[in-house]
C-alpha cells in the first residue's frame, strides 16, 4: 500500500516536472533554480493552507471558512500592529494562531456538539467571518505605511539565502508529516475517514477528533492571515475572497479524496505547488487573459480525472487489506 | 397651568409631526459602489455625505455588494427599487449587464445616473466621468514618461479585462503614445483583476518577461500597490518605476521608499459629492439630462454633458514626494 501511495506522489511530481519543462520551452528562465525557489516561496501560503484543509477533508469533512478566517485574523493582527507597533511580531503570530484557533473551534463545536454537516457549518461561518471583518474594521483598509517594518519584513528576511516565509512552510510541512505519520491523532484522522463506524468500535471519539481537526485548520487559517497580510501589505475585507476554492483545488489535485480517508502531506504540498506553478507561469508565457482562467480550470479537471483513476486502484487495495484483517 | 400644558403637548406633537413629515419628504439617494470595504469608495461616500448636508433634504444610502461583480450589483439595485429610493448613483461593475435592472428603476420613476465606472447610455440618464478619458490616458503615460527622458519599455497592469473605465483609459493611452511619447514603448497589458494575489503574480510575470522594463503603469488602486510591493521585494527600486492611479493614503509608503516617483488620481471625495449633486439636480430640481445641458455640482463647479450625456469632473491630480504626506491624511 505504501508503494502505491508513493507511486501517486511520484506521478504528480512527474507531472510537475513535465509542466515546468513545457513552460521552459516558452520561457527559458522558468526552470532556473532561483526562479523555482521563488515559485516555492510564492506558493508557501497555499501549501500551508492546503495542509490545514487536508486534515479536515481526511475526516470526511470540509472547511469552507478558511479564507474568511484568514481575512478576519489578518485584519485583527494588522489593526493590532497599526494601533500598537511596539507589540513584538512573535507575539502577533501567537495572537494570529489563537484568533484562528478560536474561529476554528466555533466550526468544530458546531460540527461536534450539534452534529451539523461541516459543509453547512462552514458555509455559514464563511460569510459570518468575512462579515465580522467588515464589522471590526468598519470597511476601512489597513495600508502598507500603517504596518511596522518588522511586520512586513519578517517573512522577507533571508535565512541561509531563503526567505523566512519558505522556512515557515517547510516547518509546517514537517510538523504535519510528523502529525500524520507518527501520532495517534494522525492515525485516528485516517481511520475516521476510511470508516467512521469502525473507528467508534476501535475506541476513537469521532466528534472530538473532528473538533480537533477544525481547530487545526483554524490555526492554520490564522497563521496564514498574518502571512497573507504582510505579504500583500494590505488588509481589507476583500482579502482572499474566494480563495477557499483554490485551497480545496490544491487538495484535490494532490490526490486527497473528498470522500475522506485518502491523502498525504506530500500530496497536498505537490497539489499546491502544481497550482502555484500554473498561476506563476501563465503571466510569463504571454497568454491572453481571456484564456488564462480556462487553462487553469482545465488543468484542475485533468489532474482530478487522472487522480480519480489512481484512486480507484487505491480503493481496492484498502478493501482487500480490510478483508484480510 | 392645564392650558399651558395642553399647548405644550400640542406644540410638541406638531413639532414631532413636522419632523416626521420632513423626514418622509427627504430625497433618498442611493450611492451604489463596485464593492464595499474599498477605501476609494469610502472616500466617495464622505463627499456624498458632505453634499447631503449642504443640500439639506437628502438622505444618502451608501451601499454595494461585498464582491465586485455585476450579478451582485444587480441584486443591490433590485432591492433599492423595492425600497423606493428617489435616485440611484452607481459605479458599475459592468457597462451592459446592469442596463436591464437600471431600466426597470427608471421605469419606476427613479433617477439613475452612473459615476466613476459608467453604464451604457440606455441604462442611465447621465454619466459623470471622474475626469476626461483622454486626459487620464495621457496622464498615466506622462507619469511614466516624465521620469524616462531616454524613453524605454513600459507595461500596463490593469484591473479586470472587462472593466469599462480601465479599458477606455488604456485605449486613450495607446492613442497618444505615437505622437506625444514616441520614445515610450508599451510592451504588454496584463490584468490583475483588482485582486492582490493575482496582481502580484502578473507584476512578477512582467518583470520576468521583460527584463528591460522601465515602468509599470497600473491604473487601478489595488494593482498599483501590488506592483510597487513586488518592485520593492525584488530590489528593483530605481530600476523600475511604478506609477498609475493610486490613493495617497494607501500608496504613501511606496512614494517614500522610491518604488514610485509619482502617481495621480482625482479626488474621490469630490466625485461622490458631485454624483450626489447631479442626482439631486435631476430628481429634485427636475433638470433634464440632454446633450449640451450644463448642470451644477456645488463647490466643484459646473459640468456640461456631451453627445452621450457624459460629463467630466476635473483633470487627475498628481501626487509625488512634495505633497503625498498632506494628501495621505485626507484620502
Amino acid at each position: 500500500m505504501k508503494a502505491f501511495l508513493r507511486y501517486r506522489e511520484v506521478w504528480l511530481l512527474a507531472a510537475i516536472v513535465v509542466l515546468i519543462g513545457l513552460i521552459s520551452t516558452r520561457f527559458p528562465g522558468f526552470s532556473d533554480p532561483a526562479n523555482l525557489r521563488q515559485v516555492f516561496n510564492d506558493t508557501s501560503i497555499l501549501m500551508i493552507l492546503a495542509l490545514g484543509q487536508m486534515v479536515v477533508i481526511l475526516t470526511r469533512s470540509i472547511d469552507l471558512s478558511m479564507a474568511s478566517n484568514l481575512c478576519f485574523t489578518g485584519m485583527v493582527v494588522a489593526m493590532l500592529n497599526a494601533a500598537h507597533p511596539a507589540i513584538p511580531i512573535p507575539l502577533l503570530i501567537v495572537a494570529a494562531l489563537l484568533v484562528g484557533l478560536a474561529l476554528g473551534a466555533i466550526n468544530g463545536l458546531l460540527v461536534w456538539r450539534l452534529n451539523i454537516p461541516s459543509i453547512v457549518v462552514t458555509l455559514g461561518t464563511l460569510t459570518i467571518y468575512r462579515g465580522a471583518t467588515f464589522v471590526i474594521s468598519g470597511g476601512a483598509w489597513v495600508n502598507a505605511d500603517q504596518m511596522s517594518p518588522a511586520f512586513i519584513g519578517l517573512q522577507r528576511a533571508a535565512l541561509l539565502g531563503i526567505p523566512v516565509l519558505s522556512w515557515i512552510a517547510v516547518l509546517v510541512i514537517a510538523l504535519f508529516f510528523l502529525l500524520m505519520t507518527r501520532t495517534a491523532l494522525g492515525r485516528s484522522i485516517y481511520a475516521i475517514g476510511v470508516n467512521p463506524t469502525a473507528s467508534v468500535y476501535a475506541g476513537i471519539d469521532v466528534g472530538r477528533t473532528k473538533f480537533i481537526v477544525f481547530c487545526l485548520s483554524g490555526m492554520i487559517g490564522g497563521l496564514c492571515g498574518y502571512l497573507w497580510i504582510s505579504r500583500y501589505v494590505i488588509a481589507s475585507v476583500e482579502v482572499a475572497n474566494g480563495y477557499e476554492l483554490n485551497i480545496i483545488a490544491a487538495c484535490v489535485i494532490g490526490g486527497i479524496s473528498i470522500a475522506g480517508g485518502i491523502g498525504s502531506v506530500g500530496g497536498a504540498v505537490l497539489g499546491a505547488l502544481f497550482l502555484g506553478i500554473i498561476s506563476n507561469a501563465l503571466p510569463v508565457i504571454n497568454i491572453s487573459p481571456f484564456w488564462q482562467m480556462a487553462i487553469s480550470g482545465s488543468a484542475i479537471i485533468l489532474a482530478v480525472v487522472l487522480n480519480a483513476r489512481g484512486e480507484r486502484r487505491q480503493g481496492r487495495i484498502i478493501l482487500r487489506k480490510a478483508e484480510a484483517a | 397651568m392645564s392650558i399651558l400644558r395642553k399647548l405644550m403637548v400640542m406644540a410638541a406633537l406638531s413639532a414631532a409631526m413636522f419632523v416626521n413629515a420632513a423626514y418622509a419628504d427627504n430625497v433618498k439617494i442611493a450611492l451604489v459602489v463596485k464593492s464595499l470595504g474599498n477605501g476609494f469608495f469610502d472616500a466617495a461616500n464622505k463627499g456624498a455625505e458632505e453634499a447631503a448636508k449642504e443640500l439639506g433634504d437628502v438622505d444618502i444610502i451608501y451601499t454595494g455588494p461585498t464582491k465586485a461583480t455585476a450579478e451582485a450589483q444587480i441584486e443591490v439595485v433590485n432591492s433599492l427599487i423595492a425600497q423606493k429610493v428617489d435616485a440611484i448613483a452607481i459605479s458599475a461593475n459592468d457597462a451592459d449587464a446592469l442596463v436591464p435592472a437600471l431600466k426597470k428603476a427608471m421605469d419606476r420613476g427613479i433617477t439613475v445616473i452612473s459615476w466613476d465606472s459608467g453604464v451604457a447610455p440606455e441604462g442611465r440618464q447621465l454619466h459623470l466621468n471622474p475626469s476626461d478619458t483622454g486626459l487620464i490616458g495621457e496622464t498615466i503615460i506622462k507619469l511614466a514618461a516624465d521620469y524616462l527622458p531616454e524613453g524605454g519599455e513600459v507595461a500596463i497592469l490593469s484591473a479586470s479585462s472587462t472593466a469599462t473605465n480601465q479599458n477606455a483609459w488604456i485605449d486613450a493611452a495607446k492613442k497618444v503614445l505615437p505622437e506625444k511619447f514616441p520614445k515610450i514603448k508599451l510592451v504588454a497589458t496584463v490584468y490583475g483583476d483588482d485582486d492582490s494575489a493575482k496582481s502580484t503574480d502578473e507584476a512578477k510575470g512582467l518583470l520576468k518577461s521583460y527584463p528591460n522594463l522601465k515602468a509599470i503603469i497600473a491604473p487601478t488602486t489595488v494593482g498599483v500597490v501590488a506592483a510597487a510591493q513586488v518592485v520593492t521585494d525584488e530590489g528593483l527600486i530605481g530600476k523600475v518605476n511604478v506609477t498609475g492611479l493610486a490613493l495617497p493614503s494607501e500608496f504613501k509608503k511606496f512614494i517614500d521608499n522610491g518604488a514610485s516617483q509619482a502617481v495621480a488620481l482625482w479626488n474621490p471625495i469630490d466625485l461622490g459629492y458631485s454624483a450626489v449633486y447631479l442626482a439631486h439636480d435631476l430628481a429634485v430640481k427636475k433638470e433634464e439630462a440632454k446633450p449640451g445641458a450644463t448642470l451644477s455640482i456645488g463647490r466643484v463647479g459646473k459640468v456640461t454633458l456631451d453627445d452621450t450625456n457624459s460629463a467630466a469632473m476635473a483633470p487627475p491630480f498628481q501626487f509625488d514626494k512634495t505633497n503625498i504626506e498632506k494628501f495621505s491624511k485626507i484620502y
